[in-house]
């Protein structure tokens, strides 16, 4: 009985997502093996060794698996369900792309989006936008999973890294290649990992406004989201909307800028740690998950709030503030 | 070229559902039920694909009960031309589904097969793939814009950070994001020319498909509700609150 994580990387850099699933992983109990799949991705596969509870890192490192598709990375996964009862990917993109694909060749049915590990075959998972919750027991020989990231805290790195071993299995469908990625980059926190998010909504009213946003986010070190109605304004790039078809986030602070509410957003952020909403109609049922509430019109409050934050030397990166 | 939709009978997503008095399902009974709203962006997908000449025939195919008739009549009323239902009461998970399409699939022989990304039920966001995985073809996922010409499909997909474009041999398996277009709003003409397009109904007992559960539901609960905190008057008394009491800033 091992677990086998699949590594969510660019083939530079370990993605945080990674030590959320090998938290998850751990609480299976058993040894547990990291995959390293990509092309020129030796840095990636030498941070992973570094992983607290990770006893092995397996490499596969090849063209075909250069963007990791699913058609050249799935047969590989499927050959490992022959040493590993579990093998659990971060629910990412690339996590959903490719844990299904595997598993329908395993004849496995896959568990998607895990938040709680209740034993090696009985895993919680939202249903119905995280309106339900469902635990669920798997028949399965081989456990295959995508973590909901939210629900782990990341894993540590330690002192002793563990032993790679190199995978000579290279597998090419011949059906699919990447024409394009355009990717966006930003000197501020990833949205999933911020330990601050000011998401803005529809009452932003244009991509200009959502300028006070940013400058409060920087202000707090923090990422800045949005809501599908945001989004779908065009005000901001769809990589930033916060949501149920969105990011899932949970960071320390979550401040809700002229966001009504609706369900599907609140899904996405509900599990923060403390959830601030500004909205001028005191009736928006996002206070009604907020601690706290500020009924006051975004134009005049955010730029008060920054001013202020200012004012008390609050700075990018700060260290939590123990004493007041 | 003819183009497969797959699409799902779920509770609409206006209604609030609540777990059974058992507390081992959803209960659905008397709910209002609709067509799954990603599987609705990938008919219209398929429909758009058909009216620029790109595709001949649009066909929807649904698994589920005899009444997700209604979800097909639906798709056809967008403008899908025929209709494929295997019809069964058992609640099956993706990788039976996945199963019963290849069936369709290998029947129907389209060059192209669209999904929603995932149903807004069970949010599994699986069938699309594991359907790709069992016909061996590939996989096109959460689809923000598609373009089908010279034999391939080229999918731009929404990534974690960005977008990303793959170009697709065909046959091949697209899932439809929420951007890949805004579903029409279907005409009465057009409802009414619905009524009278063909469905073919196929017993789900005559594909050989094991529909056994390989995931047992032990319970459906309501999560912890997140409590409402307090109202502040100012920006200040909000500042103060996240130092002093939630520590946060």
């Amino acid at each position: 009985m091992k677990t086998l994580i699949y590594a969510e990387h660019d083939n530079q850099a370990l993605k945080s997502s990674t030590l959320n699933a090998v938290t998850a992983g751990l609480e299976l109990g058993q040894e547990l093996h990291l995959l390293v799949v990509g092309h020129g991705c030796g840095a990636v596969a030498n941070a992973a060794r570094n992983i607290q509870g990770v006893s092995a890192v397996l490499v596969a490192d090849a063209p075909v698996y250069d963007y990791q598709l699913p058609e050249n990375v799935a047969p590989l996964l499927e050959k490992l369900t022959s040493k590993y009862s579990h093998i659990l990917a971060p629910a990412t993109t690339t996590g959903k792309n490719i844990i299904p694909r595997a598993a329908a060749l395993a004849d496995v049915q896959p568990i998607a989006d895990v938040v709680g590990i209740e034993t090696t075959e009985t895993f919680v998972r939202p249903i119905y936008a995280g309106n339900l919750v469902a635990k669920v027991s798997s028949t399965d020989s081989v456990k295959m999973m995508t973590i909901r990231t939210s629900a782990f805290e990341a894993a540590a790195y330690s002192e002793n890294p563990c032993e790679i071993e190199e995978l000579s299995f290279e597998f090419d469908a011949g059906l699919s290649t990447v024409v394009g990625q355009d990717l966006a980059t930003s000197d501020r926190p990833e949205l999933t990992t911020a330990r601050v998010v000011v998401s803005g909504g529809r009452a932003l009213q244009s991509a200009e406004n959502f300028q006070i946003l940013y400058s409060l986010a920087d202000k707090l070190g923090g990422a800045v989201g949005a809501s599908r109605a945001a989004v779908d304004a065009g005000y901001v790039p769809n990589d930033l909307q916060v949501g149920q078809t969105g990011k899932i986030v949970s960071p320390e602070l979550y401040i809700a800028v002229g966001i009504s509410g609706a369900v599907q957003h609140l899904a996405g952020m509900k599990d923060s740690k403390v959830i601030v909403a500004i909205n001028k109609d005191e009736d928006a049922p996002i206070f009604e998950v907020a601690d706290y509430g500020l009924v006051a019109d975004l134009y005049e409050a955010v730029p008060e709030l920054e001013a202020l934050l200012t004012a008390y030397g609050v700075e990018v990166d700060a260290p939590v503030a123990v004493s007041a | 070229m003819k183009v497969l939709v797959a699409i799902k009978r779920v509770a609409d997503v206006n209604v609030v559902v609540r777990p059974n008095s058992e507390g081992n399902d959803v209960e659905l009974t008397n709910v209002k039920m609709a067509i799954n709203p990603f599987c609705e962006i990938a008919v219209e997908e398929a429909v758009r694909l058909k009216e620029s000449g790109v595709a001949t025939e649009v066909v929807a195919v649904c698994i589920g009960p005899a009444k997700a008739q209604e979800q097909i009549r639906a798709a056809m009323a967008i403008g899908a031309d025929r209709g494929v239902i295997v019809e069964t009461d058992e609640n099956l998970e993706p990788l039976a589904i996945a199963k019963c399409l290849k069936a369709v699939y290998d029947q129907e022989l389209p060059q192209l097969i669209m999904f929603g990304k995932q149903s807004v039920d069970g949010d599994n966001n699986q069938t699309g793939q594991m359907f790709a995985a069992l016909a061996g073809i590939p996989q096109g996922t959460f689809a923000s814009a598609l373009v089908v010409a010279d034999g391939k499909a080229t999918v731009t997909r929404e990534i974690d950070g960005g977008a990303q474009t793959v170009e697709l041999s065909l046959p091949a398996a697209v899932t439809a994001d929420l951007r890949l277009n805004e579903p029409r709003y279907a005409s009465l003409p057009q409802i009414m020319k619905a009524k009278k397009k063909s469905i073919e109904t196929i017993p789900f007992a005559s594909l050989g498909v094991d529909g056994t559960p390989r995931l047992k539901v032990v319970t459906v609960s309501t999560p912890d509700k997140r409590r409402a905190g307090t109202k502040v008057s100012s920006v200040e008394e909000l500042v103060d609150k996240l130092r002093s009491e939630a520590k946060v800033i």
